[in-house]
């Protein structure tokens, strides 16, 4: 049985914590404000990750259904499974915030056979988010040298289609599409998690 | 006699068959548990089968300064795996050469494997490709003792190293399973199968951090079908581990004859008993942390102790 | 007819001395090559008989030797070595005449080393204390002039400084040994030896295989007496080293064997927990050693500690299932002794060969330095690749094959006996598990980080293939590694014999050679030709299937760095790195010499001029126990030397005194 409750943001004073066995929380750790109770009086943080965990298992998951894009079975480049590349070539971190998201509890791409991957060489393609920058510019041509043919390149957020706040700098060397041509573009200032998820479901066409 | 050599090479193939199918089976597996314990839905089961068909057609690219061992490595892995997979009893205790399946020659063919993949990492002439190699002889080279005593132990209890007879024996004294040199044994074997698979707490396999790669560091440079050989040999061999795990400790439901509902029974006993420690595996993994590298040499040193004193238990209790 | 040829061996190893020393240049090398090859063919053929046949070979003179005259006498046991040392030293004779054809050599070591082979065949059929002494000496002397080639560097004047003391100390304490047990004997003849053995008294025949086994044990590269291993093998040029390694070695077990067991008789049983304890010492620090070593040369030095380490545990094994009286148990152990001996000479040899044309061909054999050998010396890199897998006991090589028998000989010993028995098996499980994998680290070290990936260094860029004879005499070391992984079947019927020769008796046969190698009395059979076939065809398969799906060739592209700009051959990782997490893990037996040197600014103690590091790891043994002992070895000099004043008087008066004491004690 769980006793919850929130911290409410008073800002005066801390919640007070129900934790009736304080000397069990280890010195320099953070007490939860949820507690799981077992029978005598024992709690630990690790025994109620563990509960969490294992509860999890059985009950639904958060994630969100989303409906198939049209025609994404006919189009899609990679059926069933790709794998991206994602290069950060000058962002704001917006758009990784938002691609996190993506990967995420509750849109998680990979349901679809998306991942990510840490080497160009495993990956099918480049997700390229942000401005590409006079630094970046020659790792992204590399990084997408590095990809096996056939290859696909992801353009992430209005900086990597051309626009966005920063075109124009003075340390910009171009938009993604100097370097490559887009294949997919997920426009948006980020673009919205649902975006980037349905865009790397019309590779997979699941 | 042709019949049976027959009857046994058959038995070999639908081993391989059965790992190569099932070992991607058993990472889509772990991955799913692993995504339902956080709250997703995950990727279908398949997946990893679907990801090793993708990646059949794709480009190989070879590194410009390696030399003949990159494409090499991986067809070492995996032909040493599939043999040591065809040779091991797994679904019935009669596969072709059985006969000779001695646990040492499993446990140094899978070595050959891992040796294999070091030198391609090495050959590609990369900082990560050294990087990983070390890491991962390293941790095999202090994960040896803990295994080979931990099988010497099954062996003094059985009398035997020859794998059938291992499995044979303890069909013949199922009081042995609740022995303490058995339960010890486990445990150190449990703690080598986490670092011979490179599973959390002793690698991340889906980091995307080089500095904090093992594994994964020694196969960034394959492309493609190569890629492919590394990952499904890998495959095999977790495959091949759990299943050892499985037959050597419980062996109950192996096939002692060659006929098709025995073997049809024997895989589906063995694609159970393996999901289940896979499953294990996948909530140990996701309840605890990766260990420091430098930690790790301190958990393979407790399961060498702890088979250390499984011979020593087995010797002094009768 | 066959003493005929084995003395006909010797003669014609003498007489490749004598041309290598005598004839004018041209002609030298090929004429020294082709007579100790067939010295060695002619000594092969003669062992080969005496093991297909199990009689014996003798031969007496008194002429030969003033006093005690030569005697000679081959038996299964001693013809096991001869065979080990004839292919070495024949793969070696080729590698030779290539090495000094290009440079590698003069006059000196082309007399020299054909007078090493015949010294190294002549020890194992000794068979008398005085021939077997003449036969040590001649060899140590004749391998530490030969060591003394490389004279102008210091390392190698270091080197032969410390091989000489340590193999003439060694030496003195199996004359010593040998001399006590003569004596009690009444004769010098091993054979005489032999028969007064139970005669002797307990405490007299504990000393002598104490003294005896120090002195064999130093020469075989056993903790803590192998220190000069490590610095003479790595200084001797490529074909002298492989020969020490391979050859040389190998008497010392063959000596612990033979005194322990053929001449005093088996023997008592902590004799031989003695033995295999220095075994699981010797193998986990040479192990260690070979693992954090980043020269080349002295990687495979430390790896043959190991080896020998190895061995020991089975000697010893074997020698005290004998001491309980088990004597199929005590076959099985001595076989897999005798076949790890084979083995591993044929390995050590083309590694050391190899590691010796790399030095050739890159002028450096520091593995920092080394790197994309491969591509270069294509043919070497192949064969040191074929034996290194093969030194990390892989199927389907011959290293495997040796390790599964010495594992199943003390696996079958567990049962039923004593604890101590038990302890030492499990210790001996245990280090031959450890070792197996630090030797894998090591020699994945050696050749992935020595022949793959880039050249490091300009001069290894600029490497080339060597000559064909050095390339042949590395090839046909390599042959056996391959042959006896696939069919060691072959010649473990004739290691059965040899071992009934070292115990005495002749028990039934503890290993069915058929295509496979069946333990007797057992299920446990391995089939090591099956798997090899297995193995090819599973390789084949797998590449024809990749062939198959790719419908072009592979692209060359750069090697994926993160993207950056720069990449250099200076960005891989080197062999001191690879070792790193190893060293770590040991630090505390391992030791490292770390020297931080920081130098600052005239003008300010906060600013740094320079910064220095150095790291070094020196042998742990040699710097805690051997320089404190060689420190008071030299004060006591120091002090007795002021005996010697120069006075011509005391010194009369030193040898008066002498006289008088003799007189009067004799």
């Amino acid at each position: 049985m769980l006793a919850c409750s929130l911290p409410r943001p008073t800002g005066r004073r801390r919640p007070e914590i129900r934790d009736p066995a304080p000397d069990l929380i280890l010195p320099g750790s953070v007490p939860l404000p949820c507690a799981g109770r077992l029978p005598g009086n024992m709690i630990t943080s690790s025994t109620v990750q563990i509960l969490a965990l294992l509860r999890s298992l059985f009950t639904r998951p958060v994630t969100e259904h989303l409906p198939r894009p049209p025609g994404s079975a006919r189009l899609a480049r990679f059926p069933g499974s790709v794998q991206l590349r994602h290069v950060d070539a000058g962002s704001c971190n917006g758009c990784e915030l938002e691609i996190a998201s993506a990967f995420g509890p509750v849109y998680d791409a990979e349901r679809f056979g998306a991942r990510l991957t840490a080497s160009p060489r495993h990956a099918d393609g480049v997700l390229v988010t942000g401005v590409v920058t006079r630094n970046m510019a020659v790792p992204l041509e590399k990084t997408l040298d590095a990809v096996p043919a056939p290859r696909v390149v992801v353009a992430c957020g209005d900086c990597a289609l051309g626009g966005g706040p920063f075109a124009g700098g003075y340390g910009v060397a171009g938009r993604a599409g100097a370097i490559a041509e887009p294949d997919i573009a997920i426009p948006g200032c980020p673009p919205d998690p649902v975006a980037i998820t349905q865009a790397l479901r019309a590779l997979t066409g699941r | 006699m042709r019949a049976s050599l027959a009857a046994s090479a058959g038995v070999s193939l639908l081993q391989v068959g059965a790992a190569g199918i099932g070992g991607p089976l058993l990472y889509g597996l772990m991955a799913k548990v692993r995504a339902r314990a956080e709250g997703r839905a995950g990727a279908p089961v398949r997946q990893p089968l679907l990801d090793l068909r993708k990646l059949l057609p794709k480009e190989r690219i070879h590194a410009t300064h390696s030399s003949a061992v990159l494409p090499l490595a991986p067809l070492v892995l995996i032909a040493s795996t599939a043999v040591a997979v065809a040779i091991t009893p797994l679904i019935s205790t009669g596969p072709a050469l059985g006969r000779t399946a001695d646990v040492f020659v499993i446990v140094f063919l899978l070595l050959l494997g891992s040796v294999a993949v070091a030198l391609g990492g090495l050959d590609a002439g990369t900082a990560f490709g050294g990087m990983g190699a070390s890491r991962a002889m390293t941790i095999g080279a202090l994960a040896e003792p803990a295994l080979l005593v931990a099988v010497l132990a099954l062996s003094i209890q059985a009398r035997t190293s020859n794998l059938p007879g291992i499995v044979s024996a303890t069909l013949a004294h199922p009081q042995w399973i609740a022995s303490p040199e058995r339960v010890l044994a486990l445990f150190a074997l449990v703690i080598v199968v986490f670092a011979e698979t490179g599973r959390i707490p002793v690698d991340n396999p889906a980091t995307h951090l080089e500095l904090t790669m093992i594994h994964e560091a020694m196969v960034l440079e394959y492309a493609g079908p190569e890629l492919a050989l590394v990952t499904l040999g890998e495959a095999m061999r977790l495959g091949l581990l759990l299943s050892l795990v499985a037959n050597l400790f419980f062996p109950w439901g192996i096939a002692a004859t060659a006929s098709v509902p025995r073997l049809v029974l024997g895989l589906a006993v063995l694609g159970a008993k393996t999901a289940a420690i896979a499953g294990v595996i996948a909530v140990v993994e996701v309840s605890a942390a990766k260990l420091r590298l430098f930690r790790v040499p301190e958990i393979l040193a407790a399961a060498f102790v702890l088979a250390v004193l499984a011979v020593v238990t087995g010797l002094v209790m009768p | 007819m066959s003493a005929a040829l084995f003395l006909g061996g010797l003669g014609l190893g003498a007489a490749g001395a004598l041309a290598g020393a005598a004839l004018p240049a041209r002609a030298r090398v090929p004429a020294a090559a082709v007579l100790t090859a067939g010295a060695c063919i002619a000594a092969f053929a003669a062992a080969a008989s005496v093991l297909a046949s199990g009689g014996t070979i003798t031969f007496r003179s008194a002429e030969i030797l003033p006093l005690t005259g030569v005697s000679l006498s081959l038996d299964p046991l001693g013809a096991i070595f001869v065979i080990t040392t004839a292919v070495v030293g024949l793969a070696v004779s080729c590698y030779a005449s290539g090495y000094a054809a290009s440079g590698g050599s003069g006059r000196t070591a082309t007399a020299l080393l054909p007078l090493f082979i015949t010294s190294l065949l002549l020890v194992p059929a000794a068979a008398s204390v005085a021939t077997f002494m003449a036969a040590w000496e001649l060899m140590a002397l004749s391998s530490l002039l030969l060591l003394l080639t490389g004279h102008r560097r210091r390392e190698a004047r270091d080197a032969a400084q410390w091989y000489a003391g340590m193999t003439h100390v060694g030496a003195a304490a199996i004359l010593l040994a040998l001399v006590l047990i003569s004596a009690h004997a009444g004769g010098q003849s091993f054979a005489a030896i032999r028969a007064h053995a139970g005669s002797l008294p307990p405490a007299v025949r504990s000393l002598a295989f104490l003294l005896a086994l120090a002195g064999f044990a130093s020469k075989a590269g056993a903790v803590p007496l192998h220190v000069w291993l490590p610095r003479a093998h790595p200084e001797a040029p490529g074909p002298v080293s492989a020969l020490m390694s391979g050859a040389m070695v190998n008497l010392g077990i063959y000596g612990i064997v033979r005194t322990g067991d053929g001449l005093l008789g088996g023997g008592q049983m902590w004799w031989w927990l003695a033995v295999a304890g220095l075994g699981v010492v010797s193998a986990l620090f040479g192990a260690l050693h070979a693992a954090a070593s980043s020269d080349l040369k002295r990687l495979l030095a430390y790896s043959t500690v190991d080896n020998m380490g190895i061995v020991l545990i089975g000697v010893g094994a074997s020698g005290a299932l004998a001491a309980r009286g088990h004597g199929v148990l005590a076959a099985l152990a001595m076989v897999a002794a005798l076949f790890h001996v084979i083995s591993h000479a044929a390995v050590k040899g083309c590694l050391f060969l190899g590691a010796g044309s790399v030095q050739h061909a890159a002028g450096t054999r520091d593995l920092d330095r080394l790197g994309g050998l491969l591509r270069r010396l294509p043919a070497t890199a192949t064969l040191f690749g074929i034996a290194a897998l093969s030194i990390c006991a892989l199927p389907p090589f011959s290293g495997f094959a040796g390790e599964w028998l010495l594992l199943q000989a003390l696996l079958r010993g567990f049962s039923g006996h004593s604890a101590a028995t038990a302890t030492a098996l499990l210790a001996g499980v245990a280090a031959l598990a450890l070792t197996g994998g630090l030797t894998a680290a090591a020699f994945v070290k050696a050749f992935g980080i020595g022949f793959l990936g880039q050249p490091r260094t300009p001069s290894a860029e600029a490497a080339a293939e060597v000559t064909p004879a050095m390339v042949a005499g590395m090839a046909l070391l390599a042959v056996p590694c391959l042959v006896l992984g696939a069919v060691p079947g072959a010649i473990v019927p004739l290691l059965v014999k040899a071992s009934g020769t070292a115990l005495g008796g002749t028990p039934p046969a503890p290993v069915r050679a058929g295509t496979g190698l069946a333990i007797a009395g057992s299920t446990d059979v391995i089939q090591p030709a099956l798997l090899t076939a297995a193995l090819i065809a599973a390789l084949v398969l797998a590449w024809a299937l990749v062939r198959a799906r790719a419908r072009a060739g592979a692209r060359r592209a750069e090697a994926w760095a993160c993207g950056r700009e720069l990449q250099t051959a200076r960005m891989q990782y080197t062999a001191t790195s690879f070792a790193e997490p190893l060293q770590r893990v040991f630090e505390d037996v391992l030791r490292p010499d770390r020297d931080l040197d920081v130098s600052h600014l005239a003008e300010s103690q906060y600013f740094e001029d320079a910064i220095a590091y150095s790291s070094r790891i020196d042998d742990a043994i040699e710097r805690h126990w051997y320089r404190p002992l060689i420190g008071l070895v030299s004060r006591w000099g120091e002090v007795a030397r002021r005996a010697q004043n120069g006075s011509m008087h005391r010194y009369l008066a030193y040898g008066l005194v002498a006289l008088v004491v003799v007189l009067v004690l004799a």
